[in-house]
């Protein structure tokens, strides 16, 4: 009862960074229909800033420097490596997003070295919870999770700005008509994936207090596979498949005979889904034109 | 001084020249029609006009404005709204929702309700439906909600891109009427159509596009007499 007591919450929790990023991939394939591969990156620079803004000894301003310091990043990759691609065949972007990708690590590497750089953002401790013990960050990350998926969906749903990204992601020329300005919509949704991508890694540092070049390849893999298990372009999805991939990925690590086999394991529940639903679970089939 | 003027617009799609240079203009309260062929360049003027899609060359000037190179969404805040071919309402929004993308570039909340409201005067069927998705819709329903998210930006040259297409004669016909109530208050028209009988009919003037060229132009009636125009586009 115990084990699964606390299986369960590291896994809502671990599923909750997961969603964080793969908000970042779905919004931006909605908007600008492109796979964004350098936004696992995004949680590298995040988690680096955060170690140098930590110099100020305040974790919340370190934290805030590195939110803003992602969002001009990602705007500025989103401007500079992007922007000028934009109509051209899908592969040259998706080259070219692996290459800013393999840009950022490599930066991080001659700015701060290949050693992993220890990062103690804040002790929370632990506390017991129906006997059981639990990490009190996997319980701040939770809750901090889900008070950005609830503001993110009624800023979607409920604001011009948002219904207008909706907009935007359904029929681009038609937004245009309306007096839309694409280019400012995907902006936009560059700054707030890249926000997200900070706070996970932020999220990272309290789960493991160290940084290095390479700590954003992997949950930005798993983040990918979790927006296309919910269906790529959607918001709910996005969620709905970090927290199943999380869940998954905790219990699979408690069993020890499969837990070598874990990443295996969630990649394979990808294949799956796209047999089954290629469209994932909140995917839209595209309706076909008359 | 005409509202719409386009001088010599060339489009290119790669190497296909699909507008041979083109120049037609639209007057302050007319009506004005453009006919042709599937394939003759109707849409393709419609979305290079409005910036959607790029021009080779060629001067477009609204109410004396030079627009060649303005983007796509301020052209919609100097009062000039599409309405595109095949509707292209967005289907997961509500129709409320659809009518509020209309209103985008209107940042008074007092005039939105004001226009909500007498869009919803105008078309009950809109009203029934506001909290309905609108890919729900159907063909005419959607057509309306087309023309009517059109309106919310107050749109003082309206153009419309085959209003007519794919929907039953009967709800054709609404549209036309739809089209000579919204020139009745003031708006004024320019009409792309392949039905071209009803497009000469109610235009004030008329062109005719063939191939990417302008090959003939007069008054709506004087177009329906023509011979050419005739047995092309009116049935002999």
């Amino acid at each position: 009862m115990e084990a699964i007591l606390s299986t369960l919450i590291n896994g809502l929790s671990l599923g909750g960074i997961y969603a964080m990023i793969a908000l970042g991939y779905t919004m931006v394939y909605g908007i600008a229909k492109m796979l964004n591969f350098a936004h696992g990156d995004i949680i590298m620079i995040g988690g680096y800033l955060i170690y140098v803004f930590m110099a100020t000894n305040n974790p919340l301003l370190a934290i805030l420097l590195a939110c803003v310091g992602c969002m001009i990043l990602g705007v500025a990759i989103e401007k500079i490596a992007y922007k000028p691609l934009r109509g051209a065949s899908p592969l040259a972007v998706l080259i070219t997003a692996i290459g800013v990708s393999y840009l950022l690590q490599s930066l991080a590497q001659i700015i701060f070295g290949s050693a992993s750089k220890m990062v103690m953002v804040y002790e929370f401790g632990a506390v017991k919870l129906l006997g059981v013990t639990i990490q009190v960050s996997s319980l701040v990350t939770l809750a901090v999770t889900v008070v950005v998926m609830t503001a993110l969906t009624m800023f979607v749903k409920y604001t011009r700005l948002g219904r207008a990204m909706i907009a935007v992601s359904e029929d681009k020329s038609a937004a245009q008509l309306m007096g839309i300005n694409v280019n400012r919509i995907i902006t936009i949704t560059f700054a707030i994936g890249s926000v997200l991508a900070a706070l996970a890694g932020l999220f990272y540092l309290l789960k493991a207090p160290s940084v290095s070049n390479t700590m954003g390849a992997m949950p930005g893999i798993k983040a990918f596979t979790a927006a296309v298990i919910g269906g790529i372009g959607s918001i709910p999805g996005a969620m709905l498949g970090g927290i199943l991939l999380g869940v998954v990925e905790s219990i699979s690590y408690k069993i020890t005979v499969i837990a070598p086999y874990t990443d295996a394991i969630e990649f394979s529940i990808l294949i799956l889904i796209l047999l089954v639903r290629p469209t994932g679970f909140l995917g839209k089939k595209r309706r076909e034109k008359v | 001084m005409a509202m719409l003027e386009v001088k010599n617009l060339e489009v290119y799609y790669g190497v296909i020249c699909a507008l041979k240079g083109i120049s037609f203009e639209v007057n302050e309260g007319e009506i004005v029609s453009l006919i042709g062929a599937n394939g003759a360049g109707k849409t393709t003027m419609m979305q290079s006009v409005v910036g959607i899609i790029p021009k080779k060359s060629g001067t477009v000037l609204f109410n004396g404005q030079n627009i060649t190179k303005t983007p796509c969404h301020k052209i919609v805040q100097l009062g000039m709204t599409q309405v595109p071919e095949g509707r292209r309402i967005f289907q997961e929004l509500s129709v409320y929702e659809n009518l509020m993308m209309g209103a985008y570039t209107v940042r008074d909340q007092q005039r939105f309700k004001a226009d909500l409201e007498s869009i919803y005067e105008r078309f009950p069927r809109l009203a029934e439906r506001r909290n309905q998705v609108a890919g729900t819709l159907s063909g005419g329903e959607q057509q309306m909600l087309a023309m009517s998210r059109a309106l919310m930006s107050h749109p003082k040259l309206l153009m419309l891109d085959e209003p007519s297409m794919g929907l039953a004669p009967i709800l054709v016909d609404q549209i036309f009427e739809i089209i000579k109530e919204l020139h009745a208050s003031g708006t004024t028209i320019l009409l792309v159509e392949q039905n071209a009988s009803k497009a000469l009919q109610i235009a004030d003037r008329a062109y005719v596009l063939e191939n990417g060229v302008i090959t003939l132009s007069g008054t709506g009636a004087e177009l329906a007499q023509s011979d050419d125009v005739r047995k092309a586009y009116l049935g002999g």
